[in-house]
């Protein structure tokens, strides 16, 4: 216990003195929640949308306006008919459609209310989400400029229809998704450097000819890690939650468990790659191109997976991030407990023990 | 003078798949001996000591270190050896007295044992005033005196040296030289392997490998006069160059 102690005061002695590694470490993840969480807000200018006005009288046209002069929209096309709106998607001209339906204005005069519908493309949810958002607030300006001064007041209902992704799944997603980038960032390259550093240095030679049991080393190793994670799952939910006011809508006993089981995956892929590697720089390399890659574009983080080609839905399925991205995204977004993500569980808890038997194995191979 | 065995090889051979790097190599070091263990690069010296160390299960052969049995007593080998290597085996990012308190630490010294020894030794090497500082801003001669006095500091009856003076000026080399002096009379017994020939004739004895084997033991006196050698250089080139083992 001695030796395992002075092995991991050893090891925080090496992350604080080191500013790259703790900028890496602590501020990296602060500054990854903030630009992914006001890239999310970010404004959206000029987009070009379809108008399909099937009422064509006073009251469309001057919203049609009303939308054409803000500086978010720039009507790009007057359609005819309702299949043209699919069509315009399809062609990927337009991020919006705005449909008017017949009567609009006489409906608005005679029964007081009206409906507009706002068609979005959200396969990027999060521009669709702003788009829709920013129409609605026009047309409600619209409203309240025509009931001044009326006893009754005129509504107009907007419908909204998000297309390809009806759920608007992935609204949230950053949250999860940085979460999973840098718990594995921080854990797998730093652990898998940490211990590559030591055989380049020619240290570690002198920690395996001493009484301390390999195990004890790989440990500490990892446990200075393991704890700096905590750090960074917590700081991570409290900016989440008190600047960007993304919900944790399910326990987060339950979520903090799930984190300590990806972190400890990391850990293990870390020291995995530490065993078949003798430089930083190639230790470095796989954890970035072998990992860190594949976790930003097949995780479903930035591209939602339903949208990929078949071969690269199967691919994403041995990104671990993938399984804990669901998982964070369930119990903190969709508020489920462990009855709905017990799957994604135990498949990031084999590809632990997978890697952690796969590790042993190659670290006695060195050893004889 | 008849000295009490600390290291005993047998008939030692480590075979890699059809390559044999060390070919039933025997020798016997005594206590408080500094034996010198020379060969080209690629004549099995590192395969050699990583079996003594414990690092490395034997193919064939018999060898016991401080009394240990290197099959089945590693854990005892490695609470009784120091080591430094070649590659340099201090942190650079620790200051004196933490690489000290951490190596002493995974030898599982006592507090009590740390805190005096620490004092001592860092008088002996009148590094007091550099304590708190970090390794890597000393210069590389005290930096080696250094970890030479970290792999002694738990006290061990043996200490392997893997080329420890490489790179070091002549001074310094001969500074290093007169502690291992010290080591070795209060006991300690010294291995160590070496390219330079003059720290060849500071050993009681040394022994040349050429391709696995060794060709060579004894006294530097006796080798030179078997070999009809000026000095130990010319012995060292007239083994080595049987050697037919590249790199």
């Amino acid at each position: 216990m001695k030796q395992f102690l002075s092995f991991v005061r050893k090891e925080f002695y090496h992350i604080f003195r080191d500013a790259r590694t703790m900028l890496i470490l602590l501020g990296m993840p602060v500054a990854q929640i903030i630009i992914f969480g006001f890239a999310l807000t970010n404004e959206v200018k000029n987009s070009r949308i379809a108008v399909l006005d099937m009422s064509k009288d006073a009251a469309t046209a001057s919203l049609i306006t009303e939308l054409e002069a803000s500086r978010y929209f720039e009507v790009e096309k007057r359609l005819h008919t309702y299949k043209e709106v699919e069509e315009e998607f399809k062609l990927g001209n337009i991020k919006m459609a705005v449909v008017l339906p017949q009567n609009f204005g006489a409906d608005l005069l005679h029964f007081n209310t009206a409906q507009v519908q706002l068609i979005a493309d959200a396969s990027d949810p999060n521009v669709a989400n702003t788009l829709t958002n920013y129409a609605s607030a026009i047309i409600q300006d619209y409203q309240n400029r025509i009931t001044d001064g009326r006893r009754l007041p005129y509504t107009i209902k907007t419908e909204l229809r998000m297309l390809y992704n009806p759920q608007m799944e992935g609204a949230y997603s950053f949250v999860p998704g940085v979460m999973a980038m840098v718990l594995l960032l921080v854990c797998t390259m730093m652990t898998a450097i940490t211990i590559v550093r030591e055989k380049e240095m020619g240290t570690m030679e002198v920690l395996l000819v001493s009484p301390i049991q390999p195990i004890k080393i790989i440990v500490a190793k990892a446990v200075p890690y393991l704890l700096l994670s905590m750090v960074n799952i917590a700081s991570i939910l409290l900016l989440s939650v008190f600047l960007l006011d993304v919900p944790i809508n399910g326990s987060l006993v339950l979520l903090v468990l799930e984190s300590i089981l990806f972190t400890v995956t990391s850990l293990v892929l870390g020291l995995f790659i530490s065993t078949i590697t003798d430089s930083q720089q190639v230790a470095m390399f796989i954890s970035l191109t072998g990992l860190f890659m594949p976790t930003v574009m097949l995780s479903g983080f930035m591209f939602p997976i339903e949208n990929m080609p078949r071969v690269l839905q199967l691919i994403s399925n041995i990104v671990p991030a993938k399984w804990y991205y669901i998982i964070v995204r369930s119990v903190m977004i969709k508020g489920v407990g462990l009855e709905a993500v017990w799957k994604e569980t135990l498949v990031l808890f084999g590809m632990m023990v997978f890697f952690l038997i796969m590790s042993i194995r190659k670290f006695k191979i060195r050893l004889a | 003078m008849e000295r009490e065995k600390v290291i005993t090889a047998k008939g030692l051979t480590k075979r890699f798949g059809d390559f044999t790097a060390v070919d039933a190599i025997s020798f016997e070091v005594g206590k408080g001996e500094i034996f010198g263990f020379l060969g080209a690069n690629g004549a099995g010296k590192t395969t050699a000591i990583r079996m003594l160390c414990g690092l490395s299960i034997p193919t064939d052969g018999e060898a016991t270190v401080a009394g240990f049995d290197v099959y089945r007593q590693t854990e005892q080998i490695k609470r009784n050896i120091g080591y430094m290597s070649q590659k340099f085996s201090l942190y650079n990012d620790l200051t004196v007295r933490e690489n000290i308190r951490f190596f002493a630490g995974i030898y599982g010294k006592s507090h009590q044992f740390i805190k005096e020894n620490t004092e001592r030794l860092l008088d002996r090497l009148h590094l007091q005033a550099e304590s708190n500082k970090q390794v890597k801003s000393l210069p590389l001669g005290w930096k080696q005196k250094l970890a030479f006095s970290v792999a002694i500091f738990h006290e061990p009856d043996i200490v392997f040296l893997d080329e420890p003076t490489g790179g070091v000026d002549p001074v310094t080399r001969r500074e290093f030289w007169n502690m291992i002096y010290e080591a070795a009379e209060s006991g300690i017994t010294v291995f160590v392997t070496t390219h330079y020939m003059d720290e060849a004739e500071y050993c009681n004895r040394v022994s040349i490998m050429v391709d696995g084997r060794i060709d060579a033991l004894g006294t530097p006196q006796d080798l030179k006069q078997q070999f009809k050698a000026e000095s130990m250089d010319n012995v060292f080139l007239k083994l080595a160059r049987k050697a037919t083992r590249g790199e």
